[in-house]
């Protein structure tokens, strides 16, 4: 955006603070349009036609840098792009990179239905919420109109995931879109020599289109100012994956290029970038190679400014740490590193349940709860105040001692000899070395967990209730 | 004042020019356009003219959209296009009234970063015979002046890899353990196969069993391990404590000596030890402290500052880790605090210009790494663990590299290879068949 400080923004403002926004006053919803958590639709007065210029203004200072471009409908449409800074700690990242993955029209139709279900259904349970898949990319192989336009449609008829449509034909292309045309698809892609075509198919279903310009920023640049130039700014750039050596690193020098200049201003090229990692699969001949080296390419330009992904691999081992990365990145740093310390009860614990300890490092707490709650443990689980750091970092470093444990259970108003029927705490197996100093503090037997939460039902089945001594 | 303009009028304002674009003209006011066509019209300044109007029409049309009005169905209505909504009505006049003929000419031009001007400090790591040491080889970190594998500045060395070598059996994840089974009681041994074997830059002796709570080995005995590992193998070596911070200082001061002219790293110094020691040990035997804080750039600062004002560490003895956490166990704070330091020492901030290493290992905490499968019930099924460990590493160690970090210490034989394998990738010196994939969507994969 072109304005940094709520400052800036307040002048255009109403400056009633009358609290429609849900904000107290002006000046506190101009904070929150500058770090993008309001939308300036938000404030209802400005809709009025007196506010009508300041409204169109604001609207264009406001507007990020690079462009955002929404591909499929409904519920699960994905929008992409719309980021406005280099790093993420210097603001957040938005709209987190859309991960496709393929599927082409020479196969099979129940291994294309399996495969769209596959990727459809994956998903990963993190932080009170699921990890999942966003896409499905239809490639053609067989450079035939209809049987793209069949596998299409049988994607169609198996997910409402969006779809990006893939041929450098253009009759294929608009094979695709007749039936995909209601889903707002993604086109891949307009290149130097296609480009008229494309684009006029582009403009005529109204759909966004991939602009792909291997290895040249200037044709890419050329590519978009035209297409702009015709009226779509609905564009996606893909400056080629180059899957090795050093033409992997001017595939990254080129994302960085073209962020860069985004970012600084430059409106002809500030658009999303599309990766295609799926070109691993053309060095690698074995199937764990090239899943490896698709993740890690894949990881980079999640990391660097990918915005749209297409990849082959849909093994998990190659799945998950994609998710992760991705949620890696685009998490917002400015939300909390930690959960109030405090007594949490976990489903419905009596006098008999157990006690156990934690930090309150949030995805530590997150993840515990997550275990002990989907296993159906009722008990009381501690979050230490340990600033915020994890179980094995805080023992080391001095965060997680006995005396805070102590001091944790007993700012909760919990007495472990009146409350319980067996006066014992339950330490992660990481906090092991704690056991004796916690016994002296609290006069409570100590009993070790397991390392990993994941493991507390096992656990709990083997050590609970404990033996009397 | 509006003053009226007639498209004749614009034409003859510019007829001695080459007009390809109307680029950077905008049309402020009130407008008012008389529009008669024909009349020695320039074809490309009318279609300039028209794309700029065209813009202003979009750029008032999402105005209207905001305000809740349907633009959509206005303007489809007003230019009879069928179904409401379905085409652009902006894209349409353009397709309609000008279809392009040639690619509007293009220069892609992005400036330099111009606000990293502080280079990172040189750190070297081992001693050659001539200069009183017995390593074949040094290694040299840092040295930066651009973000890792950027092109504003050329990336004067590789990353680095260290494996682990432990000075007694540890648990620890089937997949590695199955690595070091034969190894598993002979450190010395240990630290020949990760070099010979598994390519190791350097060794990381781990002293664990120094720990009061594990075996309480004597510092004394501790320092015999560091000289056996040092007979063993020939590169650089780093020498880790037990992490307790009671013991560690003495453990580390033994080990200091015993490698004494061999400039090792000490890991490490820390807030809540006598980090003097540490750094005394470091200055008295010719060695390099690793300065470890807990994600936090301040006190990261802050122990930095001490090492170099209290105890007079020299600027080129001093690596920095501020804590790696594993890919989904807090990585997103590791990755950024990692950034926020190297940005920092890049825009002059002399506390922070130090290389980085990173405990990459600590991926293997994450239980996607080795359980077996998910103890989330509704999670999809987790696949083979074998082939999850060692990528959880990998991503772990790569998103910090994209951060700045230097140097890796890591685990998995195969971690390191597709590690050492990508971040040279990056930094330019892998190189490889170029693949055409001007048509990768019809490939066979």
């Amino acid at each position: 955006m072109k304005i940094n400080s709520p400052l800036e923004a307040y002048k255009y403002l109403p400056g009633t603070n009358c609290g429609k926004c849900g904000e107290q006053t002006c000046m506190a919803f101009a904070a929150r349009l500058i770090d993008r958590s309001k939308k300036l639709t938000d404030c209802t007065p400005m809709l009025e036609e007196k506010f009508s210029k300041k409204l169109r203004e604001l609207h264009v200072l406001l507007a990020p840098e690079v462009r955002e471009v929404v591909v499929g409908v409904g519920e699960k449409a994905v929008k992409i792009g719309g980021d406005d800074v280099l790093y993420r700690h210097r603001l957040t990242f938005f709209n987190p990179t859309a991960f496709a993955y393929d599927v082409w029209d020479t196969m099979p139709e129940n291994e294309l239905t399996e495969r769209v279900r596959k990727i459809q259904d994956f998903k990963k349970f993190y932080v009170g919420d699921f990890l999942k898949l966003d896409m499905v990319a239809v490639r053609c192989i067989s450079n035939d109109p209809k049987k793209f336009a069949d596998a299409v449609k049988k994607v169609i008829e198996t997910t409402d995931m969006p779809l990006i449509l893939c041929s450098f034909d253009p009759e294929v292309l608009r094979a695709g879109l007749d039936v995909a045309k209601d889903k707002n698809p993604l086109l891949y892609a307009a290149n130097k020599d296609n480009w008229q075509q494309v684009a006029d198919i582009a403009i005529e279903y109204d759909v966004p289109v991939t602009l792909f310009s291997p290895d040249d920023l200037d044709t890419l640049k050329s590519l978009a100012m035209t297409f702009a130039s015709m009226g779509t700014e609905k564009l996606v750039l893909d400056p080629g994956t180059f899957p090795a050596g050093k033409d992997l690193k001017k595939t990254f020098t080129n994302f960085l290029k073209i962020r860069r200049a985004g970012v600084e201003g430059d409106k002809d090229i500030a658009y999303p970038i599309m990766a295609v990692p799926l070109t691993a699969w053309m060095v690698h001949d074995d199937a764990v190679s090239a899943s490896y080296w698709e993740t890690v390419i894949a990881s980079i330009f999640t990391i660097k400014y990918g915005d749209v992904m297409i990849m082959h691999s849909i093994e998990p081992y190659a799945l998950l740490p994609q998710l992760h990365i991705r949620d890696t990145i685009y998490t917002d740093p400015r939300k909390p590193v930690s959960v109030q310390p405090a007594m949490y009860k976990i489903g419905n614990p009596d006098r008999d349940s157990p006690v156990l300890v934690t930090t309150n490092f949030a995805l530590t707490y997150y993840t515990v709860e997550s275990d002990l709650a989907s296993s159906k443990i009722d008990c009381y689980l501690w979050a230490i105040d340990t600033d915020g750091i994890g179980v094995e970092a805080a023992v080391a470093g001095g965060q997680l001692t006995a005396a805070k444990i102590k001091k944790g259970i007993e700012d909760s108003g919990f007495n472990l000899k009146n409350d319980t029927t067996h006066n014992t705490i339950v330490l992660p197996g990481l906090a092991a070395r704690l056991q004796g100093d916690v016994e002296d503090e609290t006069g409570s037997r100590v009993m070790i967990g397991p390392a990993d939460s994941g493991r507390l039902p096992g656990w709990m089945e083997k050590n609970w209730p404990p033996k009397a001594e | 004042m509006t003053k009226k303009t007639k498209l004749t009028d614009i034409t003859n304002l510019f007829k001695d020019f080459d007009i390809e674009a109307l680029e950077g003209v905008t049309i402020e006011g009130d407008i008012e356009l008389n529009i008669t066509g024909g009349g020695g019209l320039n074809p490309a300044l009318a279609y300039a003219l028209g794309q700029e109007i065209s813009h202003i029409s979009l750029h008032m049309a999402n105005i209207g959209r905001i305000l809740g009005y349907p633009v959509d169905q206005l303007f489809s209505q007003a230019l009879g296009m069928g179904t409401a909504g379905a085409l652009s009505p902006v894209g349409e006049m353009a397709a309609t009234k000008a279809r392009v003929q040639e690619l509007l000419a293009a220069k892609f031009e992005v400036a330099s970063a111009t606000n990293w001007n502080n280079p990172i400090q040189e750190v070297t790591l081992g001693a050659t015979s001539s200069n009183g040491g017995s390593r074949k080889n040094t290694i040299t970190l840092g040295g930066e002046n651009a973000l890792p594998y950027y092109f504003d500045a050329e990336m004067p060395h590789r990353n680095y890899v260290t494996m682990d070598v432990f000075d007694m059996p540890i648990g620890m994840a089937k997949a590695v353990k199955s690595n070091y089974d034969d190894v598993m009681n002979d450190p010395a041994e240990w630290a020949k196969k990760v070099v010979k074997k598994f390519n190791a830059d350097m060794v990381t002796i781990h002293l664990i069993s120094t720990d009061p709570l594990i075996k309480d080995t004597s510092a004394r005995d501790a320092a015999k391990v560091v000289e056996d590992v040092l007979q063993a193998v020939d590169v650089p070596i780093v020498i880790g404590g037990s992490g307790n911070p009671q013991k560690d200082p003495e453990v580390l001061e033994k080990a200091a000596e015993a490698a004494a002219g061999e400039r090792v790293l000490l890991a490490s110094a820390s807030l809540n030890l006598d980090y003097e020691r540490i750094a005394k040990a470091a200055i008295n035997n010719g060695h390099v402290v690793l300065s470890w804080t807990q994600l936090e750039i301040n006190a990261q600062k802050e122990l930095n500052r001490k090492l170099m004002k209290q105890c007079n560490v020299p600027r080129d003895s001093i690596i920095m880790d501020p804590t790696t956490a594993a890919l989904g166990y807090g990585l997103d704070y590791a990755y950024s605090n990692m950034e926020r330091i190297r940005l920092a020492g890049l825009m002059g901030d002399d506390e922070l210009t130090f290389p980085m290493s990173s405990g990459t290992t600590n991926a293997w905490g994450a239980r996607e790494a080795w359980m077996v499968s998910s103890p989330q019930t509704q999670d999809s099924e987790w696949g083979p663990r074998e082939y999850r460990g060692p990528i959880w590493e990998i991503i772990t160690g790569l998103a910090l590299s994209l951060a700045g970090n230097d140097m890796f210490m890591m685990m998995h034989p195969a971690s390191v290879q597709v590690l050492k394998e990508i971040t040279q990738t990056l930094y330019g010196s892998i190189e490889s068949k170029t693949v055409d994939i001007t048509n990768w969507i019809g490939a066979e994969v």
